[in-house]
């Protein structure tokens, strides 16, 4: 048994999920946990994956073809790599949603999405119903093509290794999709996915304006800012802040809900979190349900007096 | 050209689902079922492509139940031409589906296939990258605008970090996400004129399909119940809370 985890990253830098999907395929094939790293000009990016504690090796494909991850270049060079593999590993980011159900149908096998736990190497915990359930599967496919929920498993150390680097003949270019653009959000603060604290904002903000109040705290904490679907399609802020069952799935050790009613749709993304803060001026507002810490009031007064609080206990 | 979409029969997003009692599944006798809510956001796309000149004809395909006639009446009484229904009581896994609708667009020959991202119930997300790996032919996924000129489509996706923007050559699969538009509601009149529109009738047999499932769920639970519901007085309460008692900041 052996496991290839295909690493997510921008051809600068390794992205830290990578190291939740790593974690998943110790569990699966401890000591056989090879890293591919598929880009462009990407080598700093494969000697911080050879850096990462357990990995066997680092397979570098350095190419034009890959310089955007486009899925259509990226999944025939890892099927070929397959027959080496017991398990395909990614990160359930949108790069691995995008890649690996690719991946599996040019293998013609199932592909296993977001799992949440390894009950062995070929039976999982996925999360269906945005969550309101738990299903076991087994596979009976002989590769197991899988996404990973980072959320659900701890990463692994990014240093202590010192796996070989080994150049992997690319697959060369489709010629069927070619990058444009991108329009990357910019921000000092720490990732959603990979933030210790996030504080999030829901239609109750009123406005995008008002999210300056949620940063300001923010920058007390350390924390990265989110929101729930509905400020998302009110305008307040860009999707890429959305957290939820069609946004990303998050699990910090705090979680502060602001202004957030609380919808299935929104606890998919959060109720995995270590310590759940709920900020909301209606008491019944389903999210007190879940929430270790309820504060009904105004979030409008709650926030500065937050923002002063932190401050002076600093 | 034909624009070709798919659509999902699911139990409505506004049911609580309810796990079974022997953990084999979730309740689906007398639940409201609907139009998994990304696929709606796949037909008024075709709708806005055929609106717009672009499209000429939409087919909505759905696969499953007899009962998914009824999606595929949802999909026409919005405005889709005619349907097709791969009928069959056999469990269905996304490998299976993308092998039924490219036998499907192998008769069809559409030059567009636009599906939802994920279904609303089994949350998969596999679909329309598999139907495209099937065909070879280039994917879009989690799309939020599509502009379609000279034989490509370019289409703004919905990544992690922010916006990416791929330009495909068609005929190409494009998977929908959330902000790509909002789907209209089917009037009076369009409903009473969809019952008149033809759905075709075939089944994975007569595709060709093998449908057998690769994947066996051997239970399905409910996840552990969170114990919330704890209020406190104030900010400095909360905040003494949250540095003595939970320890986290």
């Amino acid at each position: 048994m052996a496991a290839l985890v295909v690493a997510e990253h921008d051809n600068r830098a390794l992205k830290p999920a990578t190291l939740n999907a790593v974690a998943a395929a110790n569990e699966i094939a401890a000591g056989e946990v090879d890293i591919l790293v598929a880009g462009k000009d990407c080598r700093p990016v494969a000697e911080a994956a050879a850096k990462i504690a357990g990995a066997r090796k680092v397979l570098l494909a350095d190419d034009t073809a890959y310089e955007h991850g486009l899925a259509e270049n990226v999944a025939p060079l890892v099927v070929k790599l397959a027959e080496h593999y017991s398990h395909l590993l990614a990160t359930a980011t949108t790069s691995g949603k995008n890649l690996m159900p690719r991946v599996a149908a040019l293998l013609d096998v199932m592909q296993l999405s977001d799992i949440s736990a390894v009950v062995s190497p070929d039976t999982f915990v996925r999360p269906i119903y945005a969550g309101n359930a738990l299903a076991t599967v087994q596979s009976r496919d002989p590769v197991k093509v899988i996404t990973v929920r980072g959320t659900a498993f701890p990463p692994v150390e990014a240093t202590g290794g010192s796996a070989a680097i080994e150049p992997v003949e690319t697959a060369g270019e489709t010629g069927l999709s070619e990058f444009v653009g991108a329009e990357l959000s910019k921000s000092e603060r720490p990732e959603l996915t990979s933030a210790r604290i996030i504080i999030s904002g829901g239609r109750g903000m009123q406005s995008g304006e008002n999210f300056h109040l949620l940063e300001t705290v923010a920058d007390k904490l350390g924390a990265a800012v989110g929101a729930s679907r509905a400020a998302v399609d009110a305008g307040f802020v860009p999707n890429d802040y959305q957290v939820g069952q069609t946004g990303k799935i998050v699990a910090p050790e705090l979680y502060i809900a602001v202004g957030i009613s609380g919808a299935i749709q929104h606890l998919a993304g959060m109720k995995d979190s270590k310590v759940i803060v709920a900020i909301n001026k209606d008491e019944e507002a389903p999210i007190f349900q879940i929430a270790d810490y309820g504060l009904v009031g105004d979030l409008f007064k709650i926030l500065p007096e937050l923002a002063d609080e932190l401050e002076r206990r600093k | 050209m034909k624009a070709l979409v798919a659509v999902k029969r699911v139990i409505d997003y506004n049911v609580k689902i309810r796990v079974k009692a022997d953990k084999t599944g979730v309740e689906t006798a007398n639940v409201k079922m609907s139009m998994n809510p990304f696929d709606e956001i796949a037909v008024e796309e075709a709708l806005r492509l055929r609106e717009a000149g672009i499209v000429s004809e939409i087919i909505a395909v759905s696969l499953g139940a007899a009962q998914c006639q009824e999606t595929i009446r949802t999909a026409l009484a919005m405005g889709a031409d005619r349907g097709i229904l791969v009928q069959t009581d056999a469990e269905l896994q996304p490998l299976a589906v993308a092998k039924l609708l490219k036998a499907v667009i192998l008769q069809e020959n559409p030059e567009i296939v636009i599906i939802g991202k994920q279904a609303i119930d089994d949350d998969c997300n596999q679909t329309g990258q598999m139907l495209s790996a099937l065909l070879g032919w280039p994917q879009a996924t989690f799309a939020s605008k599509i502009k379609i000129s000279d034989g490509h489509a370019e289409v703004t996706r919905e990544v992690d970090g922010g916006l990416e923007t791929v330009s495909i050559k068609l005929p190409a699969v494009i998977t929908t996400d959330l902000r790509l538009n909002e789907p209209r509601y089917a009037s009076l009149p369009n409903i009473m004129r969809a019952k008149k529109k033809p759905i075709a009738t075939t089944t994975p047999q007569a595709l060709g399909v093998d449908v057998t499932p690769r994947l066996v769920v051997l239970k399905v639970e409910e996840p552990a119940k969170r114990q919330g519901g704890h209020k406190v007085g104030s900010v400095a309460e909360l905040v003494d809370k949250l540095k003595t008692e939970a320890r986290v900041i």
